[in-house]
């Protein structure tokens, strides 16, 4: 497996962590971030490092803010206290310039989020022509490359309502791969699938982890968490509880909350 | 059917009138309703304001007294205008509030997460809409943009009242020359029908070749 940066823990016990912090390369930072959904305090402090190449898995129980954790770092979620840097420059508002930073983070969503108006191919090119302005013989080439990478080459002059849901999932991150980016966010990215189609979408998400991508994943899937992520981030009423590597999360977690819902889910 | 046959161009006259009139201010109401429907979803709040007071404004204003101030209003400031094109004004301003609404809500068919996808590719918020959003609402929104340019057409009869020729107007003269009454207008329901139809026929088309939901 090729180098994938260091494991840091960002906001726990600074000792122990210190000389490894020192050699990452930082590529998402999060600082004191807060946010709110009216009276509702959704990210409470929240302190985060993604190193370049890491592979960052977010787990907890529903309503935890995971889901608004890895909205709030493309800035699809606004905060309201706190800071976001990506690749040293802080999230910017609205604008020109947070489009160019959205375009280095990619994100696959949980519900495909596929342009139905769209051929797949179109799907993986047009943000290549809008955004990136290649021209479109370019992009198609990029896009076909792509879809041949996650094995859909031949469904290329469907529409996303032609295929089953891996299938668009997988459509879905060789469109937000297509952009050249520099992390890929998953919000859940296997909660909507049938359970035979749930494997053809984390095989793919596997590879680019092995490839060195820098990723963030919100996911309900322990197998992958174990697998493929370097850590562990635990979240439970807004906070990050535990932030470790998932040997020592899965086997030993220090928390009771990580402890209760490692057996709630653990179980069958 | 004598009345019809005996003053053909008359009719003719007329009904290009209300043709010109409806074909003008449509193109007028849908590139301003654009506009204004954009305004209104986008993330400046300036801007929904503009779109907001605009179609307020303009909705719930009578028509008829729309028509009093574009014709005799805007002279006052200096701005004269042949009437005709002060009713394509009045018409195309008063409908476009009306077409703003129909694409404001068609785009809130579309679900969030297409947008939220194309933003997070780092589409701007004009890509984001003209790529993404608005092609798939276009789709929602086919029959009821028909309906207002249908009541558009029918609407372009005030401008009569303000000695623009157009359809419904002919029945002075006719109605001076001694025609009977009832003809005379039923010769003008079957010209407001043939443009009126004509539109319905055209979006028919328009939602058979676009308005496919996949």
């Amino acid at each position: 497996m090729p180098f994938r940066g260091w494991i840091v823990c960002a906001d726990l016990d600074t000792d122990k962590w210190a000389g490894q912090r020192m050699a990452v390369d930082p590529l998402i930072e999060l600082r004191d971030v807060n946010k709110y959904y009216g009276n509702l305090h959704v990210l409470q402090d929240i302190n985060l490092t993604v190193g370049r190449g890491e592979v960052v898995v977010v787990i907890g129980p529903s309503g935890s803010g995971k889901s608004t954790l890895c909205r709030v770092i493309n800035r699809l979620e606004t905060i309201e206290s706190g800071s976001i840097v990506l690749d040293g420059h802080p999230l910017p508002d609205e604008g020109k310039e947070l489009a160019g930073l959205r375009a280095e983070v990619g994100m696959v969503f949980q519900s495909f989020n596929l342009f139905a108006h769209k051929t797949v191919l179109a799907n993986v090119s047009l943000a290549q022509t809008k955004v990136r302005k290649r021209k479109k013989e370019e992009a198609d080439k990029r896009s076909r490359e792509l879809l041949e990478r996650v094995g859909l080459a031949d469904q290329a002059d469907k529409y996303p309502a032609q295929l089953s849901g891996g299938q668009q999932q997988r459509v879905a991150i060789a469109r937000a791969l297509a952009m050249n980016p520099q992390a890929l966010l998953f919000d859940e990215p296997t909660s909507a699938l049938d359970p035979e189609m749930i494997n053809e979408v984390l095989e793919v998400m596997r590879r680019l982890a092995a490839e060195g991508m820098t990723m963030v994943v919100v996911t309900h899937e322990m197998g992958f968490a174990r697998s493929a992520a370097n850590r562990v981030v635990f979240m439970a009423d807004g906070k990050i509880i535990e932030d470790r590597t998932p040997e020592a999360f899965f086997t030993a977690p220090e928390s009771d909350r990580a402890r209760d819902f490692l057996s709630k889910i653990l179980k069958h | 059917m004598d009345v019809l046959t005996e003053n053909f161009s008359l009719y003719a006259k007329g009904f290009l009138g209300t043709l010109e009139l409806t074909v003008y201010a449509s193109l007028l109401a849908l590139a301003l309703g654009f506009v204004m429907a954009s305004f209104r979803v986008a993330p400046i709040g300036s801007l929904r304001v503009v779109g907001a007071v605009w179609v307020n404004v303009l909705r719930n204003t009578p028509l008829t007294l729309l028509f009093f101030a574009v014709l005799l209003g805007l002279p006052r400031f200096g701005l004269v205008l042949p009437f005709q094109l002060f009713a394509v004004l009045a018409l195309g301003c008063y409908t476009s509030a009306f077409i703003c609404e129909v694409l404001r809500s068609g785009i809130n068919t579309v679900p969030k997460g297409q947008g939220e996808a194309a933003r997070s590719l780092g589409m701007s918020f004009t890509q984001t809409l003209g790529a993404v959003v608005l092609p798939q609402a276009f789709r929602s929104v086919i029959p009821p943009i028909g309906s207002t340019l249908i009541a558009l057409a029918k609407n372009s009869a005030i401008a009569g009242a303000f000695s623009v020729t157009e359809l419904l107007g002919t029945y002075k003269p006719l109605n001076e020359m001694g025609y009977s009454i009832i003809w005379t207008f039923v010769w003008i329901a079957v010209g407001y029908l043939i443009i009126t139809l004509s539109i319905s026929a055209l979006f028919n088309v328009l939602e058979k070749r676009w308005g496919v939901a996949r």
